[in-house]
């Protein structure tokens, strides 16, 4: 935590006709949230530069020709928000449902949920799901066109290559925050990125090599902000697949990583007085939701302990 | 700017090399000062790759120039500083021809980093064990002082020294006085009016001279005037420098007891074992991070089977030995410690929830701690002490090269485990290979060892087997491992147990190693 | 492992060592051995060197993909290396752009254009006979030396059907194209024959006649284009001398004053863009051409550019002198090997003139400009994607603000311009901004090239002043071929829209197309009969922006997918439940993609099939 500085000028913005006050620097998301709007967001995440590409979170701003997106958009003085308007009504509730109609939610958040219920999301109405298929490898440039009978999803068969993780595409929205966290906002291995373009890009590590042969260095920063659970530790995995994963029994407890001397902190997902997952909290300044894998994976220690 | 001074942060501090990714990505510069081109030296703008065991040459070196080319900070060294003119002389013969001889380090090299160290506008400078882990480890580090000194390059935001701490703990460890010299918040304890406030505090009589750190009770075993141990969280029968010895000495106590949540080697020795919580995951407590910053950790789990928190066992011995000192929880105790230190004195546990920890000094509940030390040197006048040069001579590793032993071994880590192994272990990294005695490939051919080839490693103390791993970031002549894997190659055989006076902290660094082809090994190559 | 191949930047590189082709291919990338050696203690290549080196990753890609063939994982390893590159973020790229493959493909490539223009000219009976004789698209020939692709427009539409050749694995054959194609001249050129010259021009204006008062075409068949002292003979060069006479204020004033306006499409006014450069505090500063023209339909840019290189050159230098920018950058499509090699020649004659370099005309000042090529993506037409493609990254638009003016190339003020805009510049410094403003009408100044194509009799490049009506434009192209009756124009190219026959009277200007809810977009006046196979055609514009939706974006990356299925379901009268509900849903899309989509490409992508769904195009009787 940095120490107090002066305070910053705050400036005045309208959102759905209440004027609110934001600090210069903030983002129309913020004032939509000084506002008290429920502002949808899937691609954002505080800790991540914006990339703005889910547009889940777009406004209506007086003198812009098109809708912006609120969460990378800087407020200005004076500049007017509507965030329920029709025309924002209308992209909200085309984006979950172009986005609902392609991937599998049902590991998206309560909020991915809530909203889609608010917005009246069909998922149906672009047809029947087409068969799944393998997205890796596809090249830019020509498809082959459907007939239009079914709808086309990222369905496809999940990735398991190793103890630690597992990715599961068929849930991914390509929100770019696991390719941010493994590059420039964190980790800085840059083991994944998206690949391909269109509807086939996807996130992918350099000719589809599996993790272990990559940079990939485990630190499962990718899973800890992945918001649709199309990234998830092998343990949790395993967990779900054997029916035993009952968050309403888990206990998180905010503790400090016992290895090195940055003063991490982590988050002990316990369940039967077993750690099942490790996160850190997004608000602290020291990791920011990021770890190593010692910090994530390294607990096990504790644990093999009770066991001998 | 920053530099890393014998750290290998990418790998043994990652998430502190998040941050100073984060600044490079915004133009900051980096220069890496280590023998070996490590996993983070590969980020840096300039890698300087020193010659084991001559950092002070090189900072002496850069010292000079910096004195030479007009670069000293004349403002903050007039006023906030002592021994300047001593200091001067003293670096006056270090020129960059000779640097480059001692350090192998070309001296434009050199230069380049004396000016950019001296022009940046705010410069960190960082080290690990790649400082401390040497024969003369206080000396490397006032080096590095010295040249914060000359620029100014401290006590202000972004500008500063900062020894990068390896364990979660270790600065909390000297925080609460586990120091053989300190009483809590670093209170002297050969000062007799701050022992008199913690004698009246506890109710008891402390002694009035130093104790001993670690090294020097080995050598108090091997007189025998150490002859019984009581061992909280520590390995020492696989930590210690020359393993043998140690274990010689461990085993010739007449009692040791050891209290850990492993059944460690050093367990193995005990006559009693007190198996213990895990601190960070089974007991309530604090623990203070490289920045000074304490925070909470809390328990999660019930400790397995009859191990219990390490507050429970102190009591009951005590009680044992005639003192009821009741059942304390953890907050009562840090609020007795913040009665008698001052510098933690404003961080109740409400405010290190509040504002996710708080760095000391935190002398009251209004304050909101501090993100940097030293600002009272640009105070005009300076407050408090003035900060001194210190002169500090050269002296190569304890563990000469010679033609029986050419070849010179440094340790340290590596991003997926830590230590003895002991906690890193538990987990089954993908990345993680077999242990390797790594060189480069030049050197194998140049030996005729191959790739993955088992050999004998041979020191002044003992000799092992180890597999041979070519890797890029060595070269000729030098020769890596580390000692996480005390099962598998058991390297402190191999080091060198030659310690600071003053630290107290083994020449882990740099040994003095032959490499031996094994005769009519299987598999070996060629 | 010798000293200066030793890993950087933490990176894990691939097991895979590159062929000695693969190698030497990457080492043209670099002009001069700018790399450090590192030695045994000291090394330089860092982040910051790795920062510098990353806009070579996709003339990398290109030598790799020209000498070889494909991208192979040696090939990506060893441009990783060299360049500081994280291999992931290095395929991510390669994978991006279409004329680059990361898996085994013959040497010997032919792309041939199956989009509008050319399926009117038989495109698609090409691709079956192509089927037939070599196999699906991808397939190898019979001795694996070529095979075949089908293209999204050439630009070459003037002379369809059209075919690109990507020729690699030899120093002596360069990619090429051929324009009007046969299926015979391809399989030639695929067994190993050189490319035949073209036989047709593209610019019917100049060719028997010349019609007067061009100002654009006016050096086109004129001056050898190949030849820098036939360029100044003709007047070359005196634009720039005159600009340096009057100072960089007074040149931006007059192109302020000329009311000159963008011709890639957005219609900008190109003085307030040079102002607010020449005005930012931060430098340097550059300028860059667009030059990436792939708007199905345009080809007015790859016109000049092989006709007239040394304008464009002549103008980027103006608008370097103007802003006080040093340097330039043109990126010219991937698909265009002529014009490439045209600039090529253009810039390396002039840089030994002294026209670029250290001291322009020996007026001390600095410009250069660097040439670099695309790779095949619709989408680096769009002006941040395209400071993404030559920063080396994935050509995906970036969010704005920040505008190009303030944080373009490099993050650093740019002015960005099309190559038919700049080509407006030098009239206007030589004869003032007003005199400028003089021709077309009052909001759309100056003339105008026009890309006419399809069902008219003489398809080409036409230069008109503003103003002059649809109509017209279709007279001097010969009318309707064949006699045949009229059916509908697309105006704007694939991402403008149709207009029917009834407004044949409206004037070609921007507020003229704006008030029939069309647009001039980059000059595309194609032209369909009433043979044209309507649905056909509108469902080969949906697949384009499917294919060249970069993906960023969920409105565009599913949306045009959805848009594709829907308008795939009423061609086939699938229509779930109604084709009117279809037009509705047809609606919701096109206003999401338009309201929500990060840039112009999702945008538009709704604009032409909307309209041929309005206007009865798509199922109107006849096509129940």
């Amino acid at each position: 935590m940095s120490s107090q500085t002066a305070a910053t000028p705050m400036i005045d913005v309208t959102v759905d006709g209440e004027v609110v006050q934001v600090p210069e620097g903030a983002t129309l998301l913020d004032a939509c949230r000084t506002k008290g709007a429920d502002t949808p967001t899937l691609c954002y995440l505080e800790t991540l530069t914006p990339v703005n590409v889910c547009r889940v979170c777009v406004v209506e701003l007086e003198g812009s020709r098109t809708l912006v997106p609120s969460c990378s958009r800087a407020a200005y003085h004076g500049a007017v928000v509507e965030t329920d308007s029709p025309r924002v009504r209308h992209s909200r509730k085309l984006v979950l449902e172009l986005l609902a109609s392609t991937v599998d939610l049902s590991r998206a958040s309560g909020d991915v949920k809530r909203w889609m219920d608010r917005y009246d999301v069909d998922t149906a109405r672009f047809g029947p799901a087409a068969a799944p298929g393998e997205r890796d490898g596809r090249d830019p440039g020509h498809h082959h066109a459907s007939d239009g009978a079914t709808a086309e999803t990222v369905a496809q068969p999940v990735k398991i290559h190793d103890e630690m993780y597992v990715r599961d595409y068929s849930k991914c929205i390509l929100c770019y925050r696991c390719v941010e966290a493994c590059g420039e906002d964190a980790q800085n291995s840059f083991a994944i990125a998206v690949a391909g373009r269109g509807f086939d890009a996807r996130i992918s590590t350099e000719f589809d090599r599996k993790l272990d042969q990559s940079a990939c260095v485990y630190c499962g920063n990718c899973i800890g902000v992945c918001p649709t659970g199309a990234l998830v530790f092998k343990s949790e995995y395993d967990h779900r697949e054997a029916g035993t994963w009952d968050e309403a029994k888990q206990n998180v407890t905010r503790t400090v990583c016992p290895y090195c001397g940055v003063g991490c902190n982590l988050e002990l997902h316990v369940q039967a007085n077993e750690i099942v997952k490790v996160t850190s909290p997004m608000d602290h300044s020291v990791t920011q939701g990021h770890l190593c894998i010692k910090g994530r994976f390294g607990w096990q220690f504790v644990q093999n302990r009770g066991s001998e | 700017m920053v530099i890393l001074w014998g750290s290998n942060a990418r790998e043994t501090h990652p998430i502190f090399f998040h941050h100073l990714l984060k600044a490079l990505h915004s133009g900051a510069r980096l220069y890496a000062v280590d023998p070996r081109r490590t996993s983070s030296a590969q980020w840096a703008d300039v890698w300087l790759g020193l010659d084991v065991g001559t950092d002070i040459a090189l900072a002496n070196a850069v010292g000079r120039e910096i004195i030479a080319q007009g670069l000293v900070n004349q403002e903050f060294v007039e006023h906030a500083t002592t021994g300047f003119e001593d200091y001067r002389a003293a670096v006056e013969p270090c020129t960059l021809e000779q640097a480059e001889r001692i350090t192998g380090v070309p001296g434009d090299a050199i230069r380049a980093l004396a000016h950019a160290y001296a022009g940046a506008k705010n410069a960190q400078l960082c080290w690990t064990l790649g400082i401390t882990e040497h024969h003369n480890a206080v000396d490397n580090v006032l080096a590095l002082i010295n040249l914060a000194l000359l620029t100014g390059q401290v006590g202000r935001p972004g500008s500063g020294i900062n020894p990068l701490r390896g364990q979660n703990n270790v600065q909390g460890g000297g925080d609460m006085g586990a120091l053989p010299n300190k009483l809590p918040g670093f209170q002297d304890v050969q000062d007799d009016e701050l022992r008199a406030k913690f004698e009246r505090a506890w109710d008891c009589t402390i002694p009035p001279k130093n104790g001993w750190h670690l090294t020097q009770m080995f050598e108090a075993m091997e007189r025998r005037d150490l002859r019984g141990l009581y061992v909280i969280g520590e390995n020492p029968a696989q930590s210690e420098a020359d393993a043998d010895h140690a274990n010689a000495l461990l085993r010739g106590l007449d009692h040791l007891v050891v209290q850990d949540i492993f059944l460690t080697k050093t367990a193995e020795f005990a006559d009693v074992v007190l198996p213990a919580a895990a601190g960070w995951a089974e007991a309530e407590g604090t623990v203070t991070s490289s920045e000074r910053r304490v925070q909470r950790v809390r328990k999660a789990l019930d400790p397995p089977g009859e191990a219990r928190d390490d507050v429970d066992i102190l009591c009951e011995l005590a009680k044992r030995f005639g003192h009821d000192w009741g059942q304390p929880t953890a907050e009562e105790i840090w609020d007795e410690l913040r009665s008698l230190s001052p510098m933690h004195a404003g961080m109740s546990y409400a405010r290190l929830d509040a504002l996710g920890g708080i760095q000391w000094p935190c002398p009251d509940e209004d304050h909101p701690g501090s993100t940097y030390l030293h600002g009272r040197l640009w105070k005009r006048p300076a407050e408090g002490r003035l900060a001194p040069f210190s002169v500090v001579e050269d002296v190569p590793p304890a563990d000469e090269l010679t033609d029986e032993y050419p070849v010179r071994l440094t340790s340290g880590r590596r991003l997926d485990s830590y230590n003895t192994g002991v906690q890193s272990g538990g987990f089954a990294s993908p990345l993680r290979r077999p242990e390797t005695l790594d060189i480069c490939e030049a050197d194998g051919q140049r030996w005729g060892i191959a790739d993955g080839e088992r050999v004998r490693v041979h020191s002044r103390r003992g000799a092992i087997e180890m597999t041979v791993r070519y890797v890029d970031e060595l070269r000729p002549g030098l020769t890596f491992t580390t000692f996480h894997f005390p099962d598998e190659a058991e390297t402190n055989k191999l080091t060198n147990p030659a310690w600071d006076r003053r630290s107290g902290t083994a020449e882990f660094k740099a040994a003095a190693i032959r490499i031996e082809k094994l005769e009519a090994a299987v598999g070996a190559g060629g | 492992m010798p000293a200066d191949e030793r890993a950087r930047m933490d990176l894990k590189l691939l097991p895979v060592e590159a062929s000695a082709d693969e190698r030497a291919a990457v080492a043209t990338v670099f002009e001069s051995p700018s790399e450090v050696p590192n030695t045994d203690r000291v090394a330089r290549e860092g982040l910051t060197e790795a920062k510098a080196r990353r806009h070579l990753l996709l003339p990398a890609l290109h030598a790799v993909q020209k000498a070889v063939g494909w991208i192979s994982q040696g090939a990506l390893n060893e441009i990783c290396r060299r360049l500081i590159v994280p291999p992931a973020e290095a395929y991510g790229v390669a994978s991006f752009y279409a004329m680059f493959s990361t898996t085994a493909r013959a040497p010997r490539v032919a792309h041939v254009c199956d989009d509008i223009a050319c399926k009117l000219a038989g495109a698609d009976a090409m691709c079956a006979t192509f089927e037939r004789t070599i196999g699906p698209p991808g397939t190898p020939s019979a001795d694996g030396r070529a095979t075949w692709l089908r293209s999204p427009c050439l630009g070459l539409c003037e002379r369809a059907p059209a075919v690109l050749f990507q020729l690699a694995g030899s120093k002596n054959a360069d990619d090429d194209t051929i324009a009007p194609a046969t299926v015979d001249e391809i399989e030639q050129v695929l067994n190993g024959a050189t490319v035949p010259a073209p036989a047709v021009g593209s610019t019917p204006q100049t060719s028997g006649t010349r019609e007067p008062g061009l100002r654009l075409l006016r050096r086109v068949g004129v001056a050898d284009p190949t030849s820098l002292s036939a360029y100044r003979a003709a007047g070359g060069y005196d634009a720039l001398g005159r600009a340096i006479e009057i100072g960089p204020a007074q040149a931006i004033t007059e192109v302020s004053v000329s009311k000159l306006q963008g011709r890639g499409g957005a219609a900008f006014p190109t003085g307030r863009k040079w102002d607010a450069v020449a005005k930012a505090a931060e430098t340097p500063r550059y300028i860059v051409c667009n030059a990436d023209e792939s708007e199905p339909g345009t080809f007015k840019d790859r016109v000049l550019m092989e006709e007239d290189p040394f304008a464009i050159v002549e103008s980027m230098t103006i608008a370097g002198f103007a802003v006080s920018a040093e340097r330039g950058y043109l990126y010219v499509r991937g698909e265009y090997p002529l014009a490439t090699a045209r600039l090529e020649g253009a810039i390396r004659q002039c840089r030994a003139d002294g026209l670029l370099g250290a001291d322009v005309m020996g007026k001390g000042f600095v410009f250069d400009i660097e040439l670099r090529r695309g790779a095949g993506a619709y989408i680096c037409g769009e002006e941040t994607a395209l400071f993404n493609s030559i920063e080396g990254f994935r050509g995906e638009p970036r969010n704005k603000p920040p505008f190009p003016v303030e944080k373009g190339l490099f993050g650093r003020p740019t002015v960005i311009n099309n190559v038919e805009t700049l080509a407006n510049v030098l009239d206007i410094v030589l004869e003032g901004g007003a005199a400028f403003a003089g021709v077309g009408t009052d909001q759309s100044t100056g003339s105008k090239l026009f890309c006419v194509s399809g069902a008219v009799e003489r398809p080409g490049l036409y230069e008109v002043p503003f103003g002059t009506t649809l109509a017209a434009l279709l007279e001097r192209a010969g009318g309707v071929a064949e006699g045949r009756r009229l059916a509908t124009v697309l105006l704007g190219g694939a991402a403008g829209t149709f207009v029917s026959p009834a407004h044949l009277d409206t004037p070609l200007t921007f507020e003229g197309t704006r008030a029939i809810g069309a647009s001039l977009g980059s000059g595309v006046v194609m032209v369909f009969d009433e043979a044209a196979d309507m649905r056909d055609i509108v469902l080969r514009i949906a697949a384009f922006f499917r294919d060249e939706s970069c993906g960023q974006c969920v409105p565009c990356r599913v949306g045009t997918v959805r848009q594709e299925e829907l308008l795939q379901r009423l061609a086939r009268d699938g229509a779930r439940p109604s084709p009117a509900a279809e037009a509705d849903l047809l609606d919701e899309l096109a206003r999401v993609m338009r309201d929500a989509s990060i840039c112009g490409l999702g945008h538009t992508a709704a604009n032409a099939p909307q309209s041929a769904v309005t206007m009865g195009l798509f199922g109107g009787t006849g096509h129940e």
